[in-house]
């Protein structure tokens, strides 16, 4: 951890910020699952270096929505999406796009920790090795260290990198998870509720680490702590029943929002 | 809670005196409960040891076999009594060997050559494998003709029987296959040390014969290996393939169900049936030879696969989704998803059902008998393709002999067969434990 100083990461993000480059945009994306609508029109731009929160009640579609950003919907059955989904203007559904490309440029961390059931350092190295990103052990080692650094985890695990992934706790795990998808040097990185498997400390240091991964990668993170948005992103979006309600600054969302349903949400009146 | 506070007081439902009748209730049906479960169990581990120890008592000695030692004099006028062997080999081959062993049985017992009753009694305690066994001492150096060695021989199976006292001899003398004459002399024999027990390695190693002191299941052992080679070589991949596409590849649809539908019909149908099967496709249609292992094994192939598929779709099944979602999240192809981490996490499952799916084609009989697998063969085979019996079948063929010694040799069977189902869940429970170790 600590690869950037607190005001080094502020000073690299006003930069990059000012730019405020589209990473990815949605438009009037529409889900379903069979006959279920899931989701409806959503209009929504995923901003370069930036963490975006998608916040909402159970079941709105917030993870349905992230899901969609690298076609992890694929993978179930009968999930149909239409509408336009581009990544630096490339439209990622059409046909001519490789979904192993696109989930190799796109990230994803998962609710659950879920490492694979191999050594600390395999977990790492797996997504190099599928892509073709190093040549030789010494390559492989420093993807892995470089990784599990910027994941805030080497110091932890670099004593025991054979050991299983499965053996660390918790929130190590997640953390290794986080190093996995690094590793593979992606453009964005999803988050689905990385830390609602956590205890409050590992919830922190999470946090503070997608702060800190936020100066090299585009975050999206859903999440159901309002405290967590508010804490870890700079843009937030609120669902509510597949609806997009608003999008706005966090800092303007959590004390003034635009629309009633928001500002209901996050006093807690429904959800 | 605080809203029947609100709403006033409580309503009067459960008094304190019913709840503890309601929990010691409970707590006597679940030790009623665990009760049932001991005495199912206990019920079954009675079975195991009845089968166990009425298999064993009865098999044990079967791993024995009476030997008698005799100094044969190998007679030139016997053996070759023109003197013709330098110019016709056949000669040795057809010489009358036995009479050499019987002979020298009554110049060791002291009985008169020239009684016929008495050397007609004991030519009938020597087994008739003698023949072979002093013809190929000859064949092997011939300059033995004219000296006296002492030979091992094979004792009938009648004298083995009533030396191990399996032989009751409160039957009148006529109705036994054993006279008071002859249990003499194996009294006598025995208390010189001429006549022995001795560890029978020719039931492991010897083929068909119809004289158990001579018959072994060699044989069949091979005949069952080259089935579970073909097995093993056969469904496993062809299983293990077939059900990762269902399982992973196929769409879930009509077709997919009824597909599932008919294999697990499959695994249900009796094995008679993949006989038959067996019987009009491969021997019939395809032209394959009868009695051969091949045949069997294709057989047991079709039989074994539903059991496999089934085993592997529950053990891909049980990997956790979770494994898939982080292997496509990074990127992975699906193949890589499922041959990287899918397969490896399923593997105990699968070898599990394999080795289990393997143990039930080893004791499979029915379908083997209308292959014609249920024959005898002495000779054992040198490919697949030539005549061989398979263990249980043999199992089958003994308990129909009527000799009192292929009683023992039955459960003795028995035994082997049970030794290498034991070995084959053995190496399914250290294989399981090996691909576990790796998280």
């Amino acid at each position: 951890m600590n690869m950037l100083s607190e005001t080094a990461v502020e000073k690299v993000l006003e930069r990059k910020m000012t730019n405020a480059a589209l990473k990815m945009s949605g438009k009037d994306v529409c889900v379903f699952y069979g006959e279920k609508q899931a989701l409806y029109n959503v209009n929504l731009d995923i901003r370069e270096n930036t963490v975006t929160a998608l916040i909402g009640p159970s079941g709105c579609g917030k993870s349905t929505f992230l899901r969609t950003l690298n076609r992890m919907n694929d993978t179930i059955d009968n999930c149909r999406v239409t509408g336009r989904i581009s990544l630096d203007q490339d439209d990622i559904y059409d046909p001519s796009i490789d979904v192993v490309e696109l989930r190799a440029r796109v990230g994803m961390v998962f609710q659950k920790p879920n490492p694979f059931p191999k050594s600390i350092y395999e977990n790492v190295a797996y997504g190099p090795r599928i892509h073709g990103l190093a040549r030789n052990k010494a390559e492989f080692d420093e993807i892995v260290e470089s990784s599990l650094q910027r994941a805030g985890l080497w110091n932890e695990v670099k004593d025991r990198l054979n050991e299983p992934g499965t053996g660390l706790s918790g929130g190590q795990q997640q953390r290794l998870c986080i190093a996995r998808a690094v590793a593979v040097s992606p453009e964005v990185i999803l988050m689905d509720e990385p830390c609602s498997a956590l205890d409050p400390i590992a919830t922190a240091r999470v946090e503070e680490l997608i702060h800190e991964l936020r100066a090299n990668f585009t975050i999206v993170i859903v999440t159901h702590s309002m405290q967590q948005a508010a804490r870890v992103s700079q843009r937030t979006a609120m669902f509510h029943m597949g609806l997009l309600v608003e999008e706005n600054d966090t800092d303007k969302m959590f004390t003034n929002p635009d629309d009633q349903r928001t500002q209901d949400y996050i006093m807690g009146r429904f959800g | 809670m605080t809203d029947f506070t609100a709403n006033g007081p409580l309503p009067v439902t459960a008094s304190p005196v019913r709840r503890d009748i309601g929990i010691k209730r409970r707590y006597a049906a679940e030790r009623r409960f665990r009760l049932y479960g001991i005495l199912a169990i206990g019920f079954g581990l009675l079975f195991l040891a009845l089968l166990i120890w009425s298999v064993v008592s009865k098999g044990y000695t079967a791993f024995q076999q009476t030997e008698i030692s005799i100094p044969v004099e190998f007679s030139e006028k016997v053996i070759d009594p023109q003197n013709k062997r330098a110019t016709d080999p056949n000669v040795l081959m057809m010489a009358n060997y036995p009479v050499l062993a019987r002979d020298a049985l009554a110049k060791e017992l002291g009985v008169d050559l020239s009684d016929r009753v008495a050397l007609k009694e004991l030519n009938t305690m020597i087994s008739n494998s003698v023949r072979v066994q002093l013809r190929d001492i000859v064949l092997r150096d011939p300059s033995v003709i004219g000296k006296t060695v002492t030979v091992r021989v094979l004792a009938e199976g009648n004298v083995d029987s009533a030396f191990k006292g399996q032989i009751d001899l409160s039957v009148p003398e006529k109705d036994r296959k054993i006279n008071d004459r002859q249990l003499g002399w194996i009294h006598q024999l025995a208390e010189k040390g001429d006549l022995v027990k001795a560890f029978n390695t020719g039931i492991f190693v010897n083929g068909a014969s119809s004289r158990p002191e001579a018959a072994g299941v060699g044989v069949a052992l091979i005949g069952s290996f080259y089935m579970m080679l073909i097995v093993l070589v056969l469904a496993l991949p062809i299983g293990v393939a077939a059900s990762i596409y269902l399982e992973e590849f196929a769409p879930k649809n009509r077709l997919t169900d009824l597909i599932e539908v008919n294999i697990n019909n499959l695994a249900a149908v009796p094995s008679i049936v993949y006989g038959l099967l067996g019987l009009a496709v491969f021997i019939n249609f395809a032209g394959l030879p009868r009695s051969a292992s091949v045949v069997g094994g294709l057989v047991l192939t079709l039989m074994t696969l539903p059991t496999i598929i089934i085993a592997t779709r529950a053990a891909l099944k049980a990997v956790p989704p979770s494994i898939r979602a982080a292997a496509l999240g990074l990127g992975a192809s699906k193949m890589q998803t499922i041959f990287h981490h899918v397969l490896p996490l399923a593997m105990p499952g699968i070898l599990t059902g394999t080795i289990i799916g393997l143990a039930h084609a080893l004791g499979e009989t029915a379908p083997l008998l209308l292959i014609g697998m249920v024959a005898f063969v002495a000779d054992y085979p040198g490919t697949p393709l030539q005549p061989a019996t398979a263990l249980p079948v043999q199992i089958y063929m003994w308990a129909n002999e009527a000799e009192r010694a292929f009683v023992e040799r039955t459960s003795g069977a028995i035994i082997i067969l049970l030794l290498f189902l034991l070995a084959m869940n053995i190496g399914a429970v250290i294989l399981r434990r090996r691909f576990e170790r790796r998280w």
